[in-house]
């Protein structure tokens, strides 16, 4: 069973609902936080870390003394990452999309592969809780991959909880793909509204059960909550503005330790995600 | 010619109510909505459409069945396993490499450009606007990114236009990069929060690479006194001017909610005071 955690907008609670959704149910949770850009969850669960990762993706690598100068790498290439210009071959290793191309239609088997960082997957526990998470390298632009890596840790056995990246574009896809559930999580503000129409409309394409989350739901106007009746969203969690988890969150404190009331709250989120998964 | 960009690492900082609110404080600019992911400028600025275009991004393998014989090639070279058991392109996956297309034997897959979103020229209150929206899963955001910030420097030309505002996305990757190129000062909007502080650093590493003088902001600076002045501190270990704190306000939810910036909602807020210093700070420091 996997739960992603996603929003369309940033900012509007994703990590906290997904940190403490899965502090809540403790004891065979994996959390997969795969906002790689900017990964926040292990600044919450605070897991001792006890595995790392580099990860790289394959891009080109030229022999130059068996290239022939045909050209036919370049020509191939869509993301213009390796070129032919007069008697020099030039790889662009920074905008290879790792197709292989160029390696398959090289006559001459001058092209190899090497590897380009793409960041680094730490892995650590904390409370019978297994997590990981990506960090993508500062400077490297495709979080996709590195994504994808942190997804093959998913355990069929266990409940994964994924932390997803803001947006709607193919980051968020690889974090939301064949997930059993997406739980929105959004404000009722006019960019919260707008953002979480867009959100939904990914999760449509993808073809997955979802639920709202709306945080600091007090805030703003009742537009997110007509629309969720509209489209048939079920408001699963509503988080009342509370100066106090706007105030434990800024020092990294999880709500259900600060305020132990709301781990009854996340435990219910939970029964209803498995009603509506099983429904 | 001079562009700010504003991002900030982590979403939900308050990047697009402030860039609203400087846009209103500024009159000879171009406004440029970069975050083409999710772009939220316009629910402020009301822009009204000049120009609407087409956004190519890259192409798309598809399958013609009448000429395929199911030979395997394509999945066998296929990376993103985008190619099904039925043979058709699962479009969410396929990157648009075109290597099945190159070796296809039977010359079965067609490669059409994909139109994969679209771009406006607009006119706002506050000046001309260049925004975009990618369409929903799609690829290519960084050359959309690119794509109109090119156009809002035209148009910044082509009207005699000194400053470019640029409302840049979250995080530090594709889009990031293609917002922060070549422009002349990021402004990073951080909180006070582990998150923020955490994503800002990422952020400061992310201009420094690229060459790009950084500037920061702490907004909603009173929710955690100790961290301000933390991101303060860290700001001046790395020789980057830390030019403004914005009070906690819910001044920027009521503003939006009317579809207003802060100083169309109320001119003489605590918030719009500091955002005014703010402004004049970063106009400032960047020479303009």
């Amino acid at each position: 069973m996997i739960i992603s955690v996603a929003s369309g907008k940033g900012g509007t609670g994703k990590t906290i609902v997904a940190t403490n959704l899965a502090l809540s149910i403790g004891s065979g949770v994996q959390l997969l936080d795969c906002d790689v850009e900017e990964p926040n969850a292990h600044l919450f669960i605070q897991p001792t870390f006890n595995k790392t990762e580099t990860i790289y993706t394959p891009v080109p690598k030229v022999d130059e003394k068996k290239c022939n100068l045909c050209g036919k790498c370049g020509e191939i290439c869509q993301f213009k990452a390796i070129v032919v210009i007069n008697d020099t071959v030039l790889p662009f290793p920074e905008l290879c999309h790792s197709c292989g191309g160029c390696m398959e239609v090289c006559s001459e088997g001058a092209i190899t592969e090497t590897g380009r960082e793409l960041g680094i997957i730490r892995k650590g526990y904390r409370n019978g809780i297994e997590f990981i998470h990506g960090e993508l390298r500062v400077g490297e632009a495709m979080s996709p991959p590195l994504i994808r890596k942190v997804r093959e840790y998913t355990r069929a056995d266990k409940l994964t909880i994924i932390d997803a990246p803001p947006g709607t574009s193919c980051p968020v896809i690889a974090s939301m793909k064949d997930t059993d559930f997406v739980l929105l999580v959004t404000e009722p503000t006019p960019f919260g509204l707008y953002d979480l129409k867009l959100a939904v409309g990914a999760v449509k394409l993808l073809n997955i059960s979802s639920g709202l989350v709306i945080n600091r739901s007090d805030i703003g106007d009742n537009k997110v909550h007509t629309y969720a009746d509209e489209a048939g969203l079920p408001i699963l969690m509503e988080i009342p503005f509370d100066r106090r988890i706007a105030e434990a969150y800024s020092r990294g404190e999880m709500i259900v330790e600060a305020m132990p009331e709301f781990k009854e709250k996340f435990l219910k989120l939970y029964q209803d995600i498995m009603d509506l998964v099983n429904s | 010619m001079k562009e700010l960009v504003v991002i900030s690492g982590k979403g939900g900082t308050g990047k697009t109510s402030l860039m609203a609110a400087f846009a209103s404080l500024d009159g000879n600019k171009v406004i440029c909505d970069a975050d083409v992911d999710a772009a939220d400028l316009h629910l402020i600025t009301a822009p009204t459409v000049k120009e609407r275009h087409d956004f190519q991004g890259g192409h798309m393998a598809i399958i013609n069945k009448d000429k395929c014989t199911q030979c395997g090639v394509c999945q066998d070279l296929c990376r993103w396993e985008a190619i099904t058991d039925d043979f058709e392109v699962d479009s969410i996956e396929c990157e648009g490499c075109g290597v099945c297309v190159y070796f296809c034997p039977e010359k079965a897959i067609d490669f059409p450009i994909n139109t994969c979103g679209e771009w406006f020229i607009s006119e706002t209150n506050f000046g001309p606007m260049v925004h975009a929206r990618l369409g929903i899963a799609e690829e290519n955001s960084g050359k959309l990114v690119s794509l109109v910030r090119r156009e809002a420097k035209k148009l910044a030309e082509e009207n005699n236009l000194d400053l470019i505002l640029t409302d840049g996305p979250p995080g530090v990757g594709c889009p990031v990069i293609a917002s922060v190129g070549g422009a002349s000062g990021v402004l990073i909007v951080t909180e006070p929060t582990v998150s923020g502080k955490h994503d800002m650093e990422r952020v400061i590493r992310l201009a420094a690479h690229f060459n790009v003088p950084a500037m920061i902001c702490v907004n909603k600076f009173d929710l955690n006194i100790d961290m301000t002045r933390d991101i303060e501190n860290f700001a001046d270990e790395m020789g980057l001017p830390c030019l403004g704190l914005i009070p906690f306000d819910p001044i920027f939810t009521k503003a939006m909610v009317q579809g207003q910036t802060i100083f169309e909602y109320n001119m003489e807020s605590e918030a719009g005071h500091a955002v005014k210093q703010l402004w004049e700070k970063t106009c400032k420091t960047l020479g303009i």
